[in-house]
């Protein structure tokens, strides 16, 4: 009879953690800004830079990361329990490159020029360390669902970035929007160019420098 | 025969710099450049790994994975081209295994200098983009094997260039907002600018 009466207070208990609630949230909007995972924490800069030079392929890059860093998440989370300790890296390893795969071969089937153009980055998403650190420090020791948000949060703040930085080098290097040219014919005409810069390596390290720069003197976060 | 793999290796280590023109490697280049010791570790770490698993996995790739390459086994028709990513990662991961235990067996003092970077190499993104270039390229086993070296090269230049100026920095003013990631790439956006040059070279 007691039994019977804890199991339905933790039902009802369980039933009582809201699936929109505060914590949850927060989960979900933290990596947004103040715990970005490119700006703050330093991770899956690789990939980050190189799809950046059109606003096409970093759109396509930043949905592929943040479906396969929510999909991953949730996997390792309903797996946690049963994952021993000691080769769980691999097992990560392994969960993330089946996804990837899907990704890739989806990408293939529907947005094949845009997956050639993307190259060997498509691929280089199981190395991506956000994927990977979301994995190791959220969803090992989190229900699936709070893990598929923060999975969500995670890849939506590093789509931003993207974003952002792919806006910019578009813009100054191609000087288009989307593949739509904005800059109008006239000032080509009037002696305006195109910053070369902005389209090689160099222009997206700079850029992004900048934009850590501009984000940290907001938040007021210093590093070392 | 020789100027070829001359010019492939000058291409892969100054031109086509993996992390500077490819920006691949990027996570443990801006987290352990700070100690000029600890980035040669980590750079000859690369160099030892991806020298090693590049033409590993360009064996497997032509020899398993391949359109058609199961025809020795009977399978002419086989494509399991598909699988290479995760074949391409339990490689590295293995490979990365296996080199940790040889070496803490034949040169533990070499073991203590590299281990704790060990670990870190199979998730870095320069070893599986060296592989993964290897494929789209259309390398041969030779090609592949002077490829993955200079990249791993390549690699250890830039980190240790760049432990080098971090190093001097420690002594700069930097304005709060920039310390640590800010300045460190803007100095990576330099150095790329640099070795921009070298890309005129023809041997």
């Amino acid at each position: 009879m007691a039994a019977e009466v804890t199991t339905q207070s933790a039902v009802t208990k369980q039933q009582t953690e809201k699936w929109f609630s505060k914590k949850n949230i927060r989960v979900f909007t933290e990596p947004l800004v103040e715990n970005n995972p490119i700006t703050f924490q330093v991770l899956g800069i690789c990939s980050s830079l190189a799809v950046t030079v059109q606003m096409r392929t970093a759109l396509v890059m930043a949905l592929a990361v943040t479906s396969v860093t929510a999909l991953s998440n949730v996997a390792i989370s309903v797996l946690r329990k049963m994952i021993p300790a000691k080769i769980r890296i691999i097992v990560e390893l392994a969960v993330i490159a089946t996804l990837v795969i899907l990704v890739d071969q989806i990408l293939k089937a529907y947005l094949f020029n845009i997956s050639k153009q993307l190259s060997v980055f498509v691929g280089l998403i199981i190395t991506n360390c956000i994927i990977m650190g979301r994995a190791e420090a959220f969803a090992l020791q989190n229900k699936p669902w709070p893990s598929f948000l923060d999975g969500m949060g995670n890849g939506l703040g590093y789509g931003w970035i993207l974003m952002v930085v792919a806006m910019v080098r578009e813009l100054l290097g191609n000087g288009s929007f989307f593949g739509f040219r904005i800059i109008p014919e006239g000032w080509y005409a009037a002696g305006y160019e195109n910053m070369g810069l902005m389209v090689l390596a160099p222009g997206a390290f700079i850029l992004l420098g900048l934009l850590v720069w501009i984000q940290r003197t907001i938040t007021k976060t210093v590093h070392e | 025969m020789l100027e070829h793999y001359l010019s492939l290796f000058v291409k892969a280590v100054f031109v086509e710099n993996i992390l500077l023109a490819f920006f691949l490697g990027m996570c443990s280049f801006l987290a352990v450049s700070k100690k000029v010791e600890t980035a040669l570790g980590l750079g000859v770490a690369v160099t030892f790994v991806m020298t090693i698993t590049t033409p590993v996995n360009w064996l497997i790739n032509t020899y398993v994975l391949k359109e058609g390459a199961l025809a020795w086994a009977g399978l002419p028709a086989a494509d399991l081209s598909f699988l290479g990513f995760i074949t391409f990662i339990a490689t590295i991961a293995a490979m990365v295994q296996l080199v940790e235990m040889i070496i803490d067996r034949f040169s533990p003092k070499l073991y203590t200098a590299l281990g704790i970077f060990l670990p870190l190499i199979a998730v870095n993104c320069a070893i599986l983009g060296a592989a993964l270039f290897m494929v789209e390229r259309d390398y041969t086993l030779g090609e592949s094997t002077v490829f993955g070296f200079a990249a791993g090269i390549g690699w250890f230049l830039a980190i240790v260039a760049m432990a080098a100026i971090r190093y001097k920095m420690r002594y700069s003013n930097v304005p709060p907002g920039l310390r640590g990631l800010g300045i460190t790439m803007l100095i990576t956006g330099l150095m790329s600018m640099a070795f921009m040059i070298f890309s005129g070279i023809q041997l």
